[in-house]
Formats: C-alpha cells, structure tokens, sequence
C-alpha cells in the first residue's frame, strides 16, 4: 500500500507525487494535512484513492511539530510501507523527525520512483544513485518539476478523518515573506534562468567598476525576457571578501554548492566562469549559453552548448535594444 | 542568556575536486582528496560564533563524524576561526551512509557533553550536506533529543528580548517563512545565513589548538551502514560539445540570445 502526504490545496508539486504514486501499481491512500480537507479531496476524487485527513486550524500552516504529528497519524492510520510527498521546504522539515519515530526510512530529492527503487543525487548533483530499501515504512520525497502533475478527473471523495490532537508547540507561524511581484527576480515558473556571475562587479576594460551599469542591464534585460534571475556566489561571500555586490542579489539568488538547483528548461550564464561549485546547480538546466571574456572558463569545457566570448555589458546592451519596449523594467 | 549551541557538521570534499564512484560504494582516492568542513554545516557554525560572542557565558561545541585522520586536517583550518570546543566521533567519509545511524551517533555524543543541559540547547546543523544531500539528520537528531521546534534551511534569526526566537526559514520560490519560538530548545538547520566567513584569529586557533588534538585521540569509533542497497552509482552521462563562439559582433550575439531565448 503507497500513502501520498499531500497539504490542502494540493500544489503542483502535490499532483506530480500523486501522479507518481498512481503509476507504482498498488493500492492508493491519499492522507490530507490542512485547514479543510474535504475540497481537496475531491478536487482529486477521481484518483480512485481512499482519502485519510488531519484537518483544522492548527494543521493549516507550516510547522515541525504539528506537520510531524500528522504525518506520523498518517503512516500509523494507513499501515502503508511507501509513503510519498513532495519534496517542498514543508515535507522536508517534517517527515525525516517522522522517519525517526516510526523507524522508518527516508530519502529525499528522488527524482524517479520505481516499484523498489528510487533514484536521487549525492554529492551535489554529482554522483546519480538508483537504491532500494528494505526498511519500512519508507518515505521517498519527490523533487518537484521532475514528472507529470497528476490531470485526472475531480470527483467527490469520502474522506476519513483522523483524531489527532495538535502536539504542544513554542513556534508561532507570522507569515510569509516575498518581494512584490514587480520587484520579484526569483521566478520558478521562467522558461529562462540568467546568472550574473561576479565578474559584473569586477573592473573592466576601461579599468573602472560600473557596478550600478550592471545593475541597470540585468534588471532590463532579466524583466524584458520574463527571466529568473540567479548568482553564481554567495553575497554573503562577496561582501565579506570586501568586493562590491550588486544591490538586488541576495543569498536567495545563489544557484550552485550552497544555493538552489533551479529546473529551468534554459539557462544563460554571463560573467560568471563556470566552476564546478557553481555549475553543480545547473544539472537540470538542459538548454545552456554562456557569456565570458575567457574563451577556457569552465563553460567551455563542456558545460555549456554555446560559449559567447564577448563583453557581456555590450552584449545586454544590444540585447535590450532587439527585445524592444521595456516590459516591467 | 548563556546560550548552549551544538553545532553538528561532516567534512566534504573540496568541491573544486574531480569525483568519481568506486564499487562500495565510495569515492576513487576518497583519503586522498582534500576536504573542508561541510559548506552549510559552516554557515551554521558561524552564526553559532557570532551568537555566542554577542551573548557572554555562551558556549559552542562542535560535533563531526568522519575518519579520524581527515577530522584533525579540516579542524586545523576550522579551529583558526572561532571558539569551539569539538566532539569528535571517528566514522566512514563520504555520502553513502544513512542518516539514521549518523543521528543516533551525533545524539549519543551530544548526550555525553558535559555541563550540556538538553532543556536550553539550540541545536545547529547544515540543512543538507554536501555529500549525501538529503537534509534528514538534523531533523532526525533533533527527533532523538525530543526536540520539538524545529526548523530547516534557516537564512536568518534574531534572539529578542526575553529570549524568544524569530527564525526565518527559506522556502520555494524566493519566499522566507517568518516563525516566532517563545523558548528553548530548538533545532536549526540552516542554509547560507548572512555571514561570511570569518577571517583567520590566530589567537583562537592555539587556544582551540590545545583541546583539539586530546579531543581527536579519545575519539570513540562511529559506524555507520548504508541502509540501503545501492543498485547502480555513476557520473551523470550528459556530455556537451560546447561551440566556442569567438569575434563575433556584440549586436550578433546579442540577436541570436534573443531568438533562442524566444524559441
């Protein structure tokens, strides 16, 4: 029996473990974990699962201890020996304390799930693994863009509801914090991903830093194309090396050994040479360009599909002209 | 308030260094290649320095497990950035092993630290490491100890009067979670933080210097299996033709970006 851990609404990243899990070809139980479970349900009714729910307010928002609770409700009500989840900053915090006190196993980032096996990355990206597990029950989340959402039929769905009372907890949720939409450079749903690299804030050919010309580029041509936009080192790191960081970067942006591994379908580097910590990040970026001065940067290396050796400030600057009007910028 | 931070991190390979899997699993030359501490596991220890340089009495200990010998060469570099005491654990290198056994031995160490009252600790880790990259032991530890505010990929936290905590979590997409923990303890698994790395302090690294090497000898053995059988370990198989593009105009360029962009 497979158990999928789903949070109400169900998220994209939601219906692509449900469609994962339909395809395993065993017996279905879908456990719910939110406010109100029964719209959610039925919004997947035609999945043919039989639907458990943790539901009220204390389950409506993230948190360790009240996700852990219900998740353990979950396995325990289910008796599954597979249980899967997305592999969203929610799951991730939560099912490996639920791994622990039900003696399970758990793995994470899998990026294919087979009867008996699960295949997921090791050393950043570096080293692919496919490995089965005896243990159960073993929790396997899935790394989210890496499948199908699920597109069945909504129907009306029986949902089973279980009594847990909400564990004593310290931790307040406040809220969520984002940039405006206007404002907002980090944008997982882009076709396209651009990294500015650090060599925009170092000198260039006429010896002077024209730190606040990059910025201007970048932005216009990051909201003319729709772009996400990523960095390949850590501010933290720049700005503690005493060089000057571009004011709109933040870790958040870093793609690479510390920072996130994006899934867009293309990727455009410039200024940035290429290094494997940084290019790590990039394993699931399938459409690769480069920008770079040095025609043996690490992008030429078979990293990258096209390496550009050209001045990336006259080549956004000519960019910006043939993209036309600014859209958001 | 004198806070009590443990800091649990493993050693990674440099990541400049060339990887490649041997039958064992394990990686070719794997005590051949030089390493550093665990990148995120790093974050968290300097937030945990700069915790306790602001909050006097506080104290900061270190526990890793990895194989004796490469222990001692990473600390040596460690050692000369801030105080910390190290409780070592002498374990297998590498990514291949499973995160509960190395939770019930970093939570076995942590209950024998002495003077440790578990009730006040603040548990810090990296949120996922760089060589098995699962982000499941520190949730895992934390589940051992019976901690129950826990929070993972940490970008920023502020100690307010009273010693509530708000804690700033990195979510998909760019957000931050905002989350208010009225006491201790707490677990803290965290992503980049915002601190660099702090420079070298030569008077630290002798005063950490003088523990470090009694501390490495009477490290207890740690094993820790696979949990799992791995059916196939390799090197991704996308090769690239990477095309040199070179003397071609900046306007060219720039139109044929355009055009693949709008493909």
């Amino acid at each position: 029996m497979i158990l999928v851990i789903l949070e109400t609404p169900i998220s994209k990243a939601g219906l692509e473990s449900l469609c994962c899990a339909t395809k395993l070809g065993d017996t279905l139980t879908v456990g719910l974990v939110g406010a109100a479970a029964q719209e959610a349900a039925n919004s997947i009714g035609g999945c043919g699962a039989r639907f458990l729910a943790v539901e009220g307010e204390p389950y409506s928002v993230s948190r360790y201890a009240t996700d852990a609770a219900a998740a353990e409700a979950l396995i325990r009500a289910s008796g599954a020996a597979l249980a899967i989840a997305p592999c969203t900053h929610r799951w991730q915090r939560a099912l490996p304390g639920v791994a622990q006190r039900v003696g399970g196993a758990i793995d994470t980032h899998a990026v294919d799930i087979s009867p008996g096996s699960v295949r997921r990355w090791y050393y950043r990206q570096r080293i692919e693994v496919t490995l089965a597990r005896a243990a159960t029950p073993w929790i396997i989340l899935r790394e989210p863009g890496s499948g199908d959402p699920w597109q069945g039929v909504p129907a009306q769905a029986t949902v089973e509801r279980l009594d847990v009372t909400p564990p004593a907890t310290r931790t307040q949720v406040e809220g969520i914090e984002a940039q405006a939409a206007s404002q907002q450079t980090i944008r997982p749903d882009a076709a396209l991903l651009f990294v500015a690299g650090a060599g925009w804030t170092k000198k260039q050919k006429d010896g002077a830093v024209r730190t606040s010309e990059a910025s201007e580029l970048i932005l216009q041509f990051v909201n003319r194309t729709g772009a996400s936009l990523g960095s390949s080192k850590s501010l933290v790191d720049q700005s503690g090396e005493g060089q000057a960081v571009l004011p709109f970067l933040t870790h958040l942006h870093q793609v690479g050994q510390t920072g996130s591994t994006p899934r867009h379908r293309k990727g455009l580097a410039s200024c940035c040479h290429g290094e494997e910590p940084h290019v790590v990040g990039w394993r699931f970026v399938n459409e690769r360009r480069a920008i770079n001065l040095d025609p043996n940067c690490g992008w030429a290396r078979g990293k990258a599909d096209v390496l550009y050796v050209a001045d990336a400030f006259e080549v956004l600057r000519e960019a910006a002209k043939a993209l036309g009007q600014p859209g958001a910028d | 308030m004198s806070y009590q931070i443990v800091v649990c991190g493993g050693i990674a390979p440099d990541p400049l260094q060339t990887l490649e899997p041997v039958p064992g699993p394990a990686l070719k030359n794997e005590m051949m290649l030089p390493h550093v501490f665990d990148p995120w596991a790093a974050h968290a220890l300097y937030e945990a320095g700069h915790l306790a340089k602001l909050n006097p009495g506080a104290k900061v200990w270190v526990v890793s497990m990895a194989p004796k010998a490469k222990l001692q060469q990473v600390m040596m570099t460690v050692a000369q950035k801030l105080p910390f005491e190290l409780v070592p654990l002498d374990g297998p290198p590498g990514g291949f092993t499973d995160s509960a056994d190395v939770a019930e031995a970093l939570a076995a160490a942590i209950r024998t630290i002495a003077g440790l009252d578990l009730s006040r600790l603040l548990l810090f880790g990296g949120w996922e490491s760089a060589t098995r990259g699962a982000g499941t032991t520190m949730q895992r530890v934390g589940a051992l100890l019976g901690i129950t505010e826990q929070f993972l990929a940490v970008d920023q936290l502020e100690v307010r009067d009273g010693g509530s905590l708000r804690v700033w979590e990195r979510l998909e997409g760019g957000r931050q979670q905002v989350s208010l923990c009225s006491g201790l303890p707490a677990m803290l698994a965290w992503a980049t933080g915002h601190l660099p790395e702090p420079p070298n302090h030569p008077p630290t690294g002798m005063a950490n210097g003088r523990l470090l090497m009694p501390a490495l000898q009477k490290a207890k053995p740690a094993p820790a299996g696979a949990g799992c059988t791995f059916l196939d370990v390799s090197l991704p198989k996308q090769i690239r033709q990477t095309v040199i593009v070179k003397d071609k105009p900046a306007a060219e360029i720039a139109r044929e970006i355009v055009e693949w962009i709008t493909q």
